[in-house]
């Protein structure tokens, strides 16, 4: 065995990049639970590659066939409804995962120097992943897949001058149709995940380049032991492994338990209109996107202009990217940071958790009035944060992590 | 060395020269995989104008046609509803109908070149849902609400003409596509006059 392992190693140094990435990979030893969620959304991610793969398989994509192929791939198709079901349940929980991600990076400054360009690509990914998303939910061809695709392709429409040429060259025809459906599946299957591939590669390397943050947030490669190895830190493998793979576990119950008793999650994994073929003369009653997009949906609708709309829903992303630069505060851990930031970061939070439910709701005028404040809440967040993060208090932030014992 | 320094120079403006004219030709190689999503030919002659039948539109009554995938509607207006086209329309955003979301032809207060016979594309120029024909009074629709179209997605109202209320989230009046009448009975929507 250790013959072929040298035999290899001389053609290909796989032992070194293990022993790299794995077993002499030092990770700060005081990850919390949400250091769980970014070994879980690379499985997710894999996750929805396969049962992505095996859908193709028997889906159809063709305005004509579509919607009755994924209906064949329920009924008639063996243990179709489940490869199904895993792959529409995923899409909710990559969602969810990868906002508890975000979450985490926002609580200890994990965008912070040396990591800016490790968050600028994941930023990437969450922006990829959207349009994936947003695609993939047009393929079942329902009546909400139809018209979110409706409302969402005429949002280009609103970009002066050249918005109603550049949405018809997206959709290929005068309204979503058999061409629209056909380009969304290829960039669906083909496009974006070679996209995604690309950038979560790049993610992670950039990742083991400068090491992970930890909620203290204190840089684990400044104190190193006499063999160079970090005083806090410990082998990805197999503590971190080990942890993980228990982390996926737990993950895994609470994810078959959905796919297999609820799905539909009552209506926001699978949206009851979704279950109508699209008829592109009748608009359902109420048009809502898929869960995850209702923040930013409500933020578009909180607008009463149509070109302002969308430049605040597109603002409300594009803010996010320049985070490292607009939190200019040193200290990275919010168990170091001002009370201020801890306000900030709370009302930011639960904006965006009260945009994503009026998203969900049909417009009345108390809701709207609800949907601004929000929305000036989410944009207040960076605007305060920028001026106060550079004379921030700050508490002492200890030499060491404070579970190193 | 002036040798050495010559032919470096000869080689920074030989891969200089590379780029330039390799960027370009990329650029030239772009055109065609971007047009391919253009609308196809096919497409495009599914644009075509189309002929519909008007006689069997009586007065007070409405109907839906299919034009380029989008509804066309048909609505012929009894006299009561041009009368309330006619009367007060301060809550009307653009009741002038001063934008441009029709042809000539038809920008006047009934947006028709009949003022029985309103023709509009069935699609909200918010986020292009598709309205909802709603006659009458209606309570939950608010007080100045006299029958119009109204947009389920998120909540914009128009009235009889297609014209927006103030106020909403759609910005425009509804769009009047092209059309005219080759008989008292046949209405061709899709193209100005017969060609």
């Amino acid at each position: 065995m250790s013959k072929f392992v040298a035999w290899i190693d001389q053609r290909l140094p796989v032992s070194k990049f293990v022993r790299n990435h794995l077993s002499e990979y030092y990770a700060p030893k005081n990850f919390n639970f949400f250091y769980f969620f970014g070994s879980l959304a690379l499985f997710v991610f894999i996750l929805q590659i396969i049962t992505g793969i095996f859908l193709t398989i028997n889906y159809k994509p063709d305005a004509a066939s579509a919607f009755a192929s994924v209906e064949y791939i329920m009924r008639d198709v063996e243990w179709g409804w489940l490869i199904r079901y895993m792959h529409s349940t995923g899409a909710s929980f990559f969602f969810i995962i990868i906002y508890l991600h975000m979450l985490r990076a926002l609580m200890y400054g994990s965008y912070k120097k040396p990591r800016e360009l490790l968050w600028l690509f994941g930023m990437f990914i969450f922006v990829l992943l959207m349009a994936e998303a947003f695609m993939g939910y047009l393929l079942p061809w329902g009546q909400m897949s139809y018209w979110g695709a409706q409302v969402i392709i005429s949002l280009f429409g609103a970009i002066p001058f050249i918005g109603e040429s550049l949405a018809l060259w997206i959709r290929g025809d005068y309204v979503i149709s058999d061409a629209t459906l056909n380009r969304f599946f290829a960039f669906h299957v083909i496009a974006l995940p070679l996209l995604l591939f690309a950038v979560i590669y790049l993610h992670i390397a950039a990742l083991h380049t400068v090491g992970s943050n930890n909620p203290d947030g204190v840089e684990i490669k400044a104190n190193k032991n006499p063999d160079g190895t970090p005083v806090d830190g410990i082998p990805f493998h197999p503590y971190y492994t080990v942890k993980d793979i228990f982390g996926l576990a737990v993950f895994l119950t609470i994810f078959m338990f959905v796919v297999f008793f609820m799905p539909e999650f009552g209506g926001y994994f699978l949206e009851k209109d979704n279950f109508v073929p699209a008829d592109p003369l009748k608009t359902p009653e109420h048009i809502v996107p898929v869960w995850y997009f209702t923040p930013f949906y409500a933020i578009l609708r909180a607008i009463p202009d149509k070109l302002g709309g969308v430049i605040a829903m597109g603002l409300a992303i594009f803010v996010l990217f320049l985070m490292p630069w607009i939190d200019r505060c040193k200290v990275k851990s919010i168990r170091y940071r001002s009370s201020t930031y801890k306000i900030l970061l709370a009302s930011f939070v639960i904006s965006f958790i009260g945009l994503g439910y009026i998203g969900m709701q049909a417009p009345t005028p108390i809701l709207t009035a609800l949907g601004r404040t929000f929305t000036l809440i989410y944009f207040a967040f960076f605007v305060v944060l920028y001026f106060t993060s550079k004379n921030e208090k700050t508490k002492p932030v200890p030499e060491r992590v404070t579970m190193h014992e | 060395m002036t040798n050495d320094n010559n032919s470096s120079k000869r080689r920074n403006f030989l891969t200089n020269l590379t780029k330039v004219v390799g960027g370009i030709g990329a650029v030239f190689a772009l055109i065609p995989f971007l047009s391919t999503m253009s609308p196809s030919e096919k497409t495009k002659m599914a644009g075509a104008p189309i002929e519909i039948d008007i006689s069997a539109i009586t007065p007070g009554t409405f109907k839906i046609v299919e034009w380029r995938g989008k509804p066309v509607w048909v609505v012929h207006r009894t006299p009561e509803m041009l009368n309330i086209i006619d009367g007060k329309v301060d809550y009307l955003a653009d009741p002038e109908s001063s934008s441009e979301m029709q042809p000539e032809y038809a920008q006047n207060k009934y947006r028709s070149v009949k003022p029985e016979f309103l023709v509009l594309l069935g699609v909200c120029t918010h986020l292009g849902c598709s309205p909802l024909y709603k006659p009458g009074e209606n309570k939950e629709l608010g007080l100045e609400w006299k029958g119009g179209f109204f947009c389920p997605c998120h909540g914009s109202k128009f009235d009889l003409s297609g014209r927006v209320f103030k106020g909403m989230p759609a910005g425009a009046n509804l769009e009047v596509p092209p059309y005219y009448f080759a008989s008292d009975t046949k209405l061709i929507v899709g193209a100005d006059r017969a060609s």
